[in-house]
């Protein structure tokens, strides 16, 4: 299948098999296609040797940080005293990632069984299902798929509640999740305590992103070693992983391929390059949190953690963003600043006033009234804001800046020399 | 090195602390304040303010000393360049919207912000031509008002009333650089304690009505003292200016009111300052009470008690130190002696994150004092005494409705109006707690002492002193 | 702003019962705010400080912690919006796809005029997003709870006629 494209031969159709394909979104269809015989397997095995499968398949946290799943799970404590959670982390919210919304929108019942998969692993009696409030159609499809599966018993003693967000991309945070969940401002939490130690209702917890939640049934299923063995280049990244392309290229959307598989066949081969009669100028690899590429870097970018590292940027959450040589890179960086400005928490001094200042920076560049130390102000700003505050929500903003003063800085200097249209910026 | 501590360096200093301590109060020790914002040791950690960053050996990157537990073998430098530089970007960070109008705010003097960009030298901003965020002054309630822009986030007052006070009546609104502290329309910041929050406030963005631009903070002579507003024994510091009393503010105890008073003792301080005091001994003459000099009050006190037997009553206030309450009952002892008190009560207010501490009913600082040196509750019945005894002693009680046949002597701060003591044979001016040093006890038995703030007026003296000094004339021992 | 509020307790009946049925997800009343919120937005269209008040007493909070929450979040509504809340996604992603001029389409078309502005008719209040979390399908716009996909600004006409 596909969604909104048929898969490309190049792909490696395991999470998105069923995408566009509104029958599997059933429980009838879903079990019909050999759904929620990964959970049945796994609720008579130990939850230990579940974890045990989990690590040995090298599957690691799709969400961004790529933390090895298994490893987490075993962070849970061995004896267990009091309840636990899990969270499944459907709050997608990073720019240029919509992954996690298709899987929702298209297999409900994979992001389901595998909550629950992980849910007997680390013991927890409830698992909830952050969802962010925009996700309306995410969500009546997911609570649908919930009651049918309830109806049919099929999670034992475990309970699944769903969760609505309300607006807020800080939420995406784990510990922010959590405060979220707790009828909080979600406010991203000093750590330690870490979850597993004290989380959800200050309670062991677990939180995963529903893309690697979805993963798990097919490693139970199929084994480690199937996982394990689809990997093009390094061997610490393991299995397929969706990337959600963006911006400008012919053929936006999700495509599930091999981790080490090249940037620049998915952004050609796959997405049909740039619009016609244009070139690519820079990417974005990984949401917008992550460093700019150039187009040379692009194409030379092997889609793994290792290797969008070794590029000069990070795998994150595989939104692919795709500027052609149309766009305007102090613009767009400016929009992406503003981002962070408009979601910072508030509570960390340099991030709540950091990206704000960095976006008033930007928006006088912008309109031609930037002034010539005004490039060394942003660095300076960004280096302030990094590695420095509770969350890295202030970091995400300093990315791009550094990375794109650093790689288009001709396009700033343009603006500061008044060699370009001021944009008066709304 | 003591056994059980944790042992570590901060900027080359070796400290020994008990396991679980945070760096920033491990640096207290070695003599080095980390500076703060969020930080509060009477409030949960926020770890908000990012001001506290310091460098530890073998920490990938900054950690802030506030929410980091000291470990064993633990290397701390807070003066390392990486450190330096993270808390002045902090304070970069904080200006850009901080209006500089210290020369009109109340912190001004003892605000942390600029001790902290005194400390750590932020000499400049680069923001530029920049708006700052601009945001109402609000009323928060009966004595608290929000300046908003003078706001840096740092939530101790939402984390008092929050976890301390267990009303959380302020919020943080909004978000990012949008962010303020807010209240509901329906609500008012009237809670018991809620002037805690103009202390705990490290810039002067809450500020109290009652203070407002009263006074400098440089101009402010500082006094220990004791609340006398009830028996909790609270320990307060009195702030006076060319001895005036202008504020009570708490002082830390973590026995008794860790770092926190309640309103009611807050605002318990007019009285000290009162202009109608008694300035001169008064004797009785010709129907009236004339002013003299203390030989001839002294030998007038020393006539009475000379030339009398039998009973005598003492009516005390439970406002007097243990000293002049024993004193009293020194210079009373040749007689067949009671002596009695009576409390105001009031309704208790607790402070509900912090055990033992309230406003208590009693709103009598040494009710506890005055019994333990053999004074009664029993009011009434040494009222009723009083009639029939040979002399009644009033210590500072203006408005006490005594009747007696024998001879009435006043010891007082003020004369109640149409009042038994201006019927007295003696009255004896004496100074108040602001006035005077002296020891109360609180409702637990502790005693602690207070200080002298300002001078009492005109010839009026400390009554432990005035009562003593008769009682020694008589050739009394001192009571055990 | 003031604003004219027809108030009635939305916590009761039906409602009420159905926060019931929220409340015993969770193991404490506060964790069930978020929900709570949302329910009360459906009723009275949108989060005024007497609905405030109203959820912090079915909850056991206060008011003052209620709005903490409630202005953290961007999509209760703290003042009265259209019949139409229509929310564009304007963020880098969708902006070079042409989000903006989706914007000012939908700005002119529907007579709302200003972004967050309501139209005189009272049917359209438009706002500018930050990322739907749909960027492959730009320009997303959410009106109310329909999700629309590839909106162009030669759609826009179409999506007005529709929802008017």
């Amino acid at each position: 299948m596909g969604y909104p494209h048929k898969s490309h031969p190049k792909e490696t159709v395991v999470l998105s098999q069923y995408f566009g394909d509104a029958d599997a979104r059933t429980f009838k269809g879903w079990t019909k296609r050999g759904g929620y015989e990964a959970l049945a397997q796994s609720l008579k095995l130990d939850p230990v040797a579940v974890t045990d499968v989990v690590k040995e398949s090298g599957l690691r946290g799709r969400g961004g940080a790529g933390f090895p799943t298994g490893l987490k799970w075993s962070f849970m404590p061995k004896e267990k005293k009091r309840p636990h959670y899990l969270c499944v982390n459907a709050d997608e919210s990073e720019p240029g990632t919509f992954k996690d919304r298709e899987i929702m929108r298209w297999t409900p019942h994979a992001l389901l069984e595998g909550t629950a998969i992980a849910a007997h692993a680390i013991r927890a009696e409830v698992a909830y299902i952050y969802i962010r409030g925009e996700f309306t159609e995410p969500w009546t499809i997911m609570e649908r798929a919930l009651a049918e599966a309830n109806a049919a018993d099929v999670f034992g003693d475990i309970t699944i509640h769903l969760h609505r967000g309300a607006g807020a991309y800080i939420c995406g945070e784990e510990t922010a999740l959590m405060n979220s969940i707790e009828g909080k401002r979600g406010n991203p939490r000093i750590k330690p305590p870490f979850p597993a130690a004290a989380g959800l209702f200050g309670l062991p917890t677990t939180i995963n992103n529903v893309e690697t939640l979805a993963a798990v049934p097919h490693i139970i299923k199929r084994g480690a070693a199937w996982y394990k063995a689809l990997s093009l280049s390094n061997p610490k990244s393991t299995g397929t992983k969706l990337f959600s392309v963006c911006g400008h290229v012919q053929r936006p959307g999700n495509y599930e391929v091999t981790m080490g598989f090249p940037l620049k066949d998915l952004l050609y081969d796959m997405c049909g390059g740039p619009p016609p009669g244009r070139t690519f100028k820079a990417c974005i690899p990984g949401g917008s949190s992550v460093p700019i590429l150039t187009r040379e870097e692009t194409d030379a970018c092997l889609l793994d953690y290792e290797g969008v590292v070794a590029s000069g940027s990070m795998l994150g959450s595989g939104g692919v963003i795709v500027f052609d040589d149309s766009a305007d890179m102090v613009y767009q960086i400016m929009r992406l600043a503003r981002f962070y400005a408009h979601e910072s928490c508030a509570q960390c001094t340099q991030c709540r006033e950091g990206t704000a200042w960095t976006t008033k920076i930007m928006e006088r560049i912008l309109a031609g009234q930037g002034k010539p130390t005004d490039l060394d102000l942003l660095l300076d700003l960004s280096e302030n804001m990094t590695g420095k505050t509770i969350c890295v929500l202030s970091d995400s903003c300093a990315a791009p800046i550094v990375s794109g003063i650093k790689k288009f800085r001709g396009e700033f200097e343009a603006y500061l020399a008044g060699k370009r249209q001021p944009v008066m910026v709304g | 090195m003591a056994d059980g501590l944790i042992n570590l360096t901060i900027d080359g200093a070796p400290v020994s602390v008990p396991p679980g301590t945070l760096v920033i109060e491990a640096a207290k020790q070695a003599g080095v304040l980390v500076p703060h914002y969020c930080y509060h040791p009477g409030l949960p950690v926020a770890g908000v303010c990012r001001m506290c960053l310091v460098e530890i050996e073998k920490a990938p990157k900054l950690q802030i000393a506030c929410a980091t537990t000291v470990t064993e073998g633990m290397v701390v430098k807070t003066q390392a360049p990486a450190a330096k530089d993270a808390r002045q970007s902090v304070l970069e960070f904080l200006l850009i919207n901080h209006p500089l109008d210290c020369p009109i705010c109340d912190q001004a003097g003892e605000c942390e912000l600029q001790d902290f960009v005194f400390q750590e030298g932020q000499p400049g901003t680069r923001y530029g031509e920049f708006a700052k965020r601009f945001n109402p002054v609000e009323d928060f309630g009966p004595d608290v008002l929000y300046v908003p822009n003078r706001c840096i986030l740092c939530t101790r007052c939402v984390r008092f009333m929050e976890d301390v006070a267990k009303e959380p009546v302020l919020n943080v609104s909004e978000r990012g650089d949008r962010a303020f502290i807010g209240i509901h329309p329906e609500a008012r910041l009237d809670h018991p304690w809620a002037g805690n929050v103009v202390d705990l406030c490290p810039v002067g963005s809450l500020l109290s009505k009652d203070f407002l631009h009263k006074a400098r903070a440089w101009e402010l002579d500082k006094t220990a003292s004791i609340c006398t507003g009830c028996s909790q024994g609270c320990n307060i510091t009195l702030d006076t200016r060319d001895e005036v009393v202008v504020r009570v503010r708490p002082r830390p105890n973590l026995d008794i009111n860790r770092y926190f008073i309640c309103d009611h003792g807050r605002m318990h301080y007019r009285w000290m300052n009162r202009g109608d005091r008694i300035e001169a001994p008064l004797v009785k003459k010709d129907g009236g009470l004339h002013a003299t000099d203390w030989d001839e009050a002294f030998a007038r006190v020393l006539a009475i008690l000379r030339g009398a037997s039998g009973k005598a009553v003492a009516l005390v206030s439970p406002g007097a130190s243990s000293e002049a309450l024993a004193a009293t009952k020194r210079l009373l002892s040749g007689f067949s002696w009671t002596g009695a008190f009576q409390v105001v009560m009031g309704e208790e207010a607790p402070l509900s994150g912090v055990p033992n501490l309230a406003l208590r009913a009693e709103r009598a600082p040494n009710a506890k004092g005055a019994e333990q040196l053999g004074y009664t509750r029993d009011y009434a019945q040494a009222l009723a005494a009083a009639k029939s005894a040979a002399v009644v002693l009033v210590l500072d009680e203006p408005d006490c409705a005594v009747e007696t046949d024998g001879a009435l002597i006043y010891a007082g701060t003020v004369l109640g109006e149409d009042a038994a003591c201006r019927r007295a044979e003696v009255v004896l001016p004496i100074a108040n707690v602001a006035e005077e040093e002296g020891t109360f006890t609180n409702l637990d038995g502790r005693e602690q002492r207070y200080y002298q703030a300002k001078p009492a007026p005109g010839m009026a003296q400390p009554a432990a002193w005035v009562l003593g000094q008769l009682a020694q004339e008589m050739g009394l021992a001192e009571v055990q | 702003m003031t604003v004219q509020e027809d108030y009635q307790p939305v916590f009761t009946g039906r409602v009420l019962e159905e926060l019931q049925t929220v409340l015993q997800r969770y193991p404490n009343k506060q964790a069930a705010l978020l929900p709570a919120l949302w329910l009360a937005q459906r009723e009275h269209g949108w989060i005024s400080d007497r609905i405030m008040a109203e959820v912090a007493e079915v909850l056991g909070l206060t008011p003052a912690y209620v709005k903490g929450v409630v202005t953290f979040y961007t999509m209760y509504h703290q003042h009265p919006v259209g019949k139409n809340f229509v929310q564009v996604c304007t963020t880098s992603p969708c902006n070079i796809c042409g989000a903006e001029e989706v914007l000012k389409a939908l700005l002119a078309q529907s007579g709302a005029g200003d972004a967050g502005a309501t139209s005189p008719d009272g049917k359209w209040t438009i706002v500018e997003v930050e990322c739907l979390g749909a960027c492959g399908f730009a320009t997303p716009v959410l009106v109310n709870d329909d999700f629309v996909e590839n909106v162009t600004p030669d759609k826009v006409a179409d999506l007005v006629r529709k929802y008017r």
